[in-house]
C-alpha cells in the first residue's frame, strides 16, 4: 500500500471511562478508506476523547479500536493530528516546525508541503509572527509531510475568523482529493461538516445517535439549497431532542441563512 | 548627518551615564577642594593610582585569579546539581515526591548561616568558598529550572508525542526550550548570588582575593584599595549581568518577550 491511501479505522463498542465518569460508552464506527467523516456534539460530549483514542493517546477503558484491521496498542503511527490551537513549537522556525521529527533530507519536502499551503515565502518566519490562520496552515502542512494515512482533526478552524475559515476548508478539501488519506474531523460547526464530510456523525452521550449521509457533489456550493436543507435538519436533530429547544433552533436556521 | 548622528548618541546611548558621571565629577572637586577626608572616601583619582599599583605590582592578578576560580568552580558545581536536580523532579514525579520537600528544607537555611561550621569543617582553605557558592547557587537554579519544566505546554508535549519524538528528542526539543526562560532567570540570579557568596566568604575568613585585599587594606586604611575592590565585585556583578543577558538575546530570540532587549 503506497503512501497517500487511507487507512481503515474501525471502532466497536468502544467504551472511555475517566475514573466514574463516562466520557464516551458505546461508540460503534466504521470509517472506510479515504473517506471523510464529521463529528458533530455538543461541547464535552466526549469528541476530543475519541480522536485521543484513534490517535492512541489514550488507551479505551472498553471495546477496541482496529487500524486497517489491526488491532491499536500504542501510538497510532499511521496517523498525525492537526489541534484546535495549532501547537507549533515557538522556538523552532517555520520551516523546522515542518520537518519536526523527520530524518534525512527532509527540507526540500518542507518547502514542497509549506508551498501546498501556501507559506513558502514564511518558511524562515518564528512561529509567533504568524497570524492564527497562517498557523493552522503551518499544522496542516506539519500533519501532511509525512503522508499520513489517517488525518484527525479536533476542531482545527474553530478558533478562526469566518472567511479565514472558509480559505482553510477548502484547502483541507484539496490535499484531500489530491492525497486521498482517510479524514476523521470534529466540528462544532455544521455548515462546515456537510461543506466538507462524505458523512457526519452526532455523538450525544457518549453514543453516536445519527449516522447522515452527504452525497452532494464536490465542490459544495454553501448557497444550495441541498446543502441548506441538510443543515437544516441536522441542526433540527441536534436541538430538537428538547422540545423547548425547538423555537430557538429554528430561529438560529434562519438567522444562519441570512448570514449567509 | 554627523550632528543628527551626534543627538542620536546623546539622547539614546549617553542618558543613562550622564547621572553617574555627573556624581563621579562632584566626588573629585570634593576630594579636592578637601571636603572629602581621605579616610572616608578618596578622590577617584586616588582609586585609579591605587588600581594602577595594584596592577603594576602583579598583586591584583594574584587576588583576581583566585576569585575568579572560586566564583566559578562553585558555580559550575552548585549550578549543575541545582540544574540536573530541577530537570529529574520536573520531569519525573516520583523523583519530586522523594526529593522535593528534603530539597525546600534545606533551602531555607541561608548559606551565609553556615558559615561557622563551614569553617569548622573546611578551614578557611579554598573548599570552604568553593562549598559556599556551589550552595548558594544551587538553590535559584533548582527552583527555576524546576518551575520551567513544570510549565512546559503539556499540548507541545502531545503534539510531540504524535508526530513520533522519542523521549531524547522531546527533551531537547520541547522540555529544555520550553523551560529555557526560567532556567535562565534562575542562571541570573545565581550569578548575582555567586558574587554576593564570595564577598562574603573571603571578607570573613580568606588569606587572598578581591575580599581579602579589601579587608587587608582596611587594616592599613587604604581607603583607595577599599573602595577599588568594592568597584570591582561591582564591575563582576555587571559582568555576570551582561553575559545573562547575552544569553537570553542568544536563546531566546523566538520568544518576543525578548526580541527587544
Ligand atoms: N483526562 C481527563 N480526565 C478526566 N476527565 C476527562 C479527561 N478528558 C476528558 N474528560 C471528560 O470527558 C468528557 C468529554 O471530553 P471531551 O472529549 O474533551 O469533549 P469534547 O471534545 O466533545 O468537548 C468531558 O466531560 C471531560 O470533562
Ligand atoms: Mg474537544
Amino acid at each position: 500500500m503506497g503512501p497517500g491511501r487511507g487507512a481503515e479505522l474501525i471502532l466497536e463498542q468502544v467504551g472511555k471511562q475517566f475514573g466514574d465518569k463516562h466520557a464516551l460508552r458505546r461508540v460503534n464506527l466504521v470509517v472506510k478508506r479515504g473517506e471523510f467523516v464529521a463529528i458533530i456534539g455538543r461541547s464535552g460530549c466526549g469528541k476530543s476523547t475519541l480522536l485521543r483514542l484513534a490517535a492512541g493517546l489514550e488507551e479505551p477503558t472498553s471495546g477496541r479500536i482496529l487500524v486497517d484491521g489491526e488491532e491499536l496498542r500504542g501510538l497510532n503511527e499511521k496517523a498525525r493530528v492537526m489541534f484546535q490551537d495549532a501547537r507549533l513549537l515557538p522556538w523552532r522556525r517555520v520551516m523546522d516546525n515542518v520537518g519536526l521529527g523527520l530524518k534525512g533530507e527532509w527540507e526540500p519536502k518542507a518547502l514542497e508541503v509549506l508551498e501546498q499551503v501556501g507559506l513558502a515565502d514564511r518558511a524562515d518566519d518564528w512561529p509567533t509572527v504568524l497570524s492564527g490562520g497562517q498557523r493552522q496552515r503551518v499544522a496542516l502542512a506539519r500533519a501532511l509531510i509525512s503522508h499520513p494515512q489517517l488525518l484527525l482533526l479536533d476542531e482545527p478552524l474553530g478558533a478562526l475568523d469566518a472567511l479565514t475559515r472558509i480559505d482553510m476548508q477548502r484547502l483541507i478539501e484539496r490535499l484531500w482529493l489530491e492525497q486521498k488519506f482517510t479524514a476523521l474531523l470534529v466540528t462544532h460547526d455544521v455548515d462546515e461538516a456537510v461543506m466538507l464530510a462524505d458523512r457526519v456523525i452526532l455523538i450525544e452521550d457518549g453514543v453516536c445517535t445519527l449516522d447522515v449521509p452527504v452525497r452532494l457533489p464536490r465542490p459544495r456550493q454553501r448557497g444550495d439549497a441541498a446543502f441548506a436543507d441538510l443543515v437544516d435538519t441536522i441542526l433540527r436533530r441536534i436541538l430538537g431532542t428538547k422540545p423547548e429547544e425547538r423555537a430557538i433552533a429554528s430561529v438560529s436556521i434562519g438567522e444562519k441563512r441570512r448570514a449567509l | 548627518m554627523k550632528l543628527s548622528r551626534w543627538t542620536g548618541w546623546a539622547g539614546g546611548k549617553a542618558v543613562p551615564w550622564a547621572l553617574p558621571i555627573g556624581l563621579l565629577a562632584a566626588w573629585q572637586a570634593a576630594a579636592a577642594a578637601g571636603w572629602l577626608s581621605s579616610r572616608v572616601l578618596p578622590a577617584p583619582t586616588d582609586v585609579i593610582v591605587a588600581a594602577w599599583n595594584l596592577a603594576s605590582n602583579g598583586e591584583l592578578w594574584k587576588h583576581l585569579s583566585v576569585s575568579f576560580w572560586r566564583a566559578l568552580t562553585g558555580f559550575a558545581i552548585g549550578g549543575s546539581i541545582g540544574f540536573l536536580l530541577g530537570l529529574l523532579n520536573g520531569v519525573f514525579r516520583p523523583a519530586e515526591r522523594l526529593l522535593d520537600t528534603s530539597i525546600q528544607m534545606i533551602r531555607n537555611i541561608p548559606h551565609l548561616a553556615l558559615i561557622p561550621l563551614v569553617i569548622l569543617w573546611f578551614g578557611i582553605g579554598e573548599e570552604a568558598k568553593v562549598f559556599l557558592v556551589a550552595l548558594g547557587v544551587l538553590f535559584p537554579m533548582y527552583v527555576n529550572t524546576l518551575h520551567g519544566i513544570r510549565n512546559v505546554d503539556a499540548g507541545l508535549l502531545e503534539m510531540g508525542r504524535v508526530y513520533g519524538l522519542g523521549p531524547w528528542q522531546l527533551f531537547w526539543r520541547i522540555w529544555l526550550p520550553g523551560a529555557l526562560p526560567s532556567i535562565l532567570v534562575g542562571l541570573r540570579y545565581a550569578l548575582g548570588i555567586m558574587w554576593l557568596t564570595l564577598i562574603v566568604a573571603e571578607t570573613i575568613a580568606a588569606d587572598r582575593g578581591i575580599g581579602y585585599l579589601a579587608m587587608n587594606a582596611r587594616e592599613f586604611m587604604q581607603t583607595d584599595v577599599v573602595v577599588f575592590s568594592i568597584l570591582l565585585y561591582a564591575l563582576f556583578g555587571k559582568l555576570a549581568d551582561s553575559i545573562a543577558r547575552f544569553l537570553e538575546r542568544r536563546w531566546l530570540r523566538w520568544n518576543v518577550n525578548y526580541q527587544h532587549i
